[in-house]
């Protein structure tokens, strides 16, 4: 059945409006029939991922291409995922050039269709904070469960054509996190563990993403988690169980359950197990962090922590170009430069070609890099707090 | 004999079937240039899918398998129609880009119905098979 059409969608899908919207619009009808929509919902914003050339590759590059060059326009704010390499860094960053060439042809089409390079999985760092109830398409995981958990906005887990194709029509299907019926959660989770690290807080969404698999997930026992450490959880619930939605109770806009949830325990010695689990290797050659992309609060703890000393290995702090250039403002950039440290923009340790730029072992604090590294990037990975990664505290990464 | 589906994609194509009872991921398992089937261990693998109506499950694994089909169209070697038993995203987008015939849920079982190397009619105008 072909779901009900304002007359506006009808134009697009009759050609009307240009032969990008009407593809567009065609997929969007496909998708709608899929997954039983009753009709479309237009959205306020979209953010797309396959935007790497590392992921999308020739292919994504040629359909890019093919889509820009029929005219094509968005129709409301758009904004991208990150890219493979600094946009503005990439030869110091050590990226091959023919990588390089086509990242920036893959940018170009996106940026001539009107979408915003921001280049960021945190686009909610950078002021798109959509409101409680307020209908979106962004297809980034972790950006999703951000969206869906902590600011109460609705959005599906778009893929990469599915989220453009919103943008470029400005509606998206009506089915899944879009209904209310859908926002309840199938799995009660009682947290009988203190988190004071926000490396504790991917573990646990490591635990929760598991056992959920996909299902809305409700949290008891969290006292206090600020945006940071509830952007760990939702990025390690997304990339271990494909999950959109959480509650906390007392700290997300939502909290609803279903009658005779299933109902876990995650307690010290689940954490140990499961952090265990997602540690591989002792030693690094390069320690990554910002997955998700970094605040300016968490930058300012790293600055902290590196102030007036000399890191032993190789530091990225992934970040939005947005973020890099106020942390560049406030002096944060230049103490973690003078530390041996980068902030690398627009991209990311598990997007980026990390593989051929001669690194094997990455440090990470974050739960989602521990599960992308290894099939991505063929990285081993050690997973810590950053402060130990640092080793600022043992003093084992840094000369005095 | 005329059986009815779902339109995924429109458009209308003839052609042999190809049929296989795997998933099929266009990333990494179909080669772009040649449009045969590399992925080790899969039932149609060495064979080819150009010209066929390629009749599989559904599509498995990256959503960046939409745009290798639209590759192997671009090279001339991508099925001439698709029938899935039931449409996901990554297969429903490549044909739409593609501008291949796609139908699902057929109202029999097409595994009853097409073997190796029959010619069928897709027409996904009027959301029938004929043969």
């Amino acid at each position: 059945m072909e779901p009900p059409l304002t007359k506006k969608e009808r134009c697009m899908l009759d050609g009307e409006c240009g032969p990008g919207k009407q593809q567009a619009m065609e997929i969007l009808v496909a998708l709608a029939k899929i997954y039983g929509a009753k009709g479309m919902v237009p959205v306020t914003s979209a953010q797309i991922s396959g935007v790497s050339y590392k992921t999308i590759g020739d292919a994504g590059l040629e359909y890019l291409e093919d889509l820009a060059a029929k005219g094509t326009n968005i129709e409301i704010p758009a904004y991208l995922n990150p890219i493979g390499m600094d946009a503005q860094g990439w030869e110091e960053m050590k990226v091959p050039k023919d990588f390089a060439e086509k990242q920036l042809k893959i940018l170009n089409a996106y940026t001539s269709m009107g979408i915003k390079p921001t280049c960021t999985c945190t686009p909610y760092l950078i002021g798109v904070r959509p409101k409680v109830g307020e209908h979106i398409a962004w297809a980034e995981s972790s950006a999703v469960v951000f969206a869906n958990s902590v600011l109460g906005a609705r959005t599906n887990r778009e893929g990469g054509p599915s989220a453009l194709c919103a943008a470029i029509c400005g509606v998206t299907p009506k089915y899944g996190m879009h209904l209310e019926k859908n926002r309840i959660a199938d799995l009660v989770v009682d947290v009988e563990v203190a988190l004071p690290d926000r490396s504790d807080f991917g573990v646990l969404g490591a635990i929760a993403g598991g056992v959920a698999r996909g299902r809305v997930v409700a949290f008891k026992g969290i006292k206090k988690a600020d945006e940071d450490k509830l952007k760990y959880l939702g990025a390690a619930m997304a990339a271990f169980g494909s999950n959109s939605l959480f509650f906390i109770k007392g700290i997300t806009p939502e909290w609803k359950v279903r009658d005779g949830a299933e109902n876990i325990t995650a307690d010290e010695s689940e954490m140990a197990r499961m952090r265990k689990t997602l540690d591989e290797c002792p030693e690094e050659d390069i320690i990554t962090t910002g997955c998700p992309h970094a605040s300016l609060a968490e930058i300012k703890e790293i600055a902290g922590m590196v102030r007036g000393k000399k890191l032993k290995k190789p530091l990225w702090v992934c970040v939005s170009r947005a973020v890099k250039e106020i942390a560049a403002e406030q002096g944060l950039a230049e103490i973690i430069e003078k530390a041996g440290g980068k902030l690398v923009a627009d991209t990311c340790m598990v997007v980026s070609p990390m593989e051929e730029m001669g690194y094997k072992n990455t440090g990470v604090n974050s739960a989602k890099a521990v599960k992308y590294l290894p099939t991505m990037c063929q990285q081993r990975v050690h997973f810590a707090k950053l402060e130990d990664l640092l080793g600022f505290r043992g003093g084992k990464g840094a000369k005095k | 004999m005329i059986v009815k589906g779902r339109i995924i994609s429109g458009g209308r194509a003839r052609g042999p079937v190809l049929v296989t009872m795997d998933p099929i991921s266009f990333l990494g398992s179909v080669d772009p240039k040649t449009g045969i089937v590399v992925e080790s261990g899969h039932s149609l693998e060495g064979k080819s899918v150009a010209g066929r109506v390629l009749v599989f499950p559904r599509g498995k694994g990256s959503t960046v398998g939409s745009y290798v089909i639209l590759q192997l169209k671009k090279n001339g070697v991508a099925p001439v129609a698709i029938i899935n038993l039931d449409a996901e995203t990554i297969i429903a987008v490549g044909a739409i880009i593609s501008k291949i015939p796609m139908l699902d849920m057929l109202e029999k079982d097409p595994y009853e119905i097409f073997k190796d190397g029959m010619m069928v009619e897709v027409d996904a105008v009027e959301g029938e098979v004929r043969f």
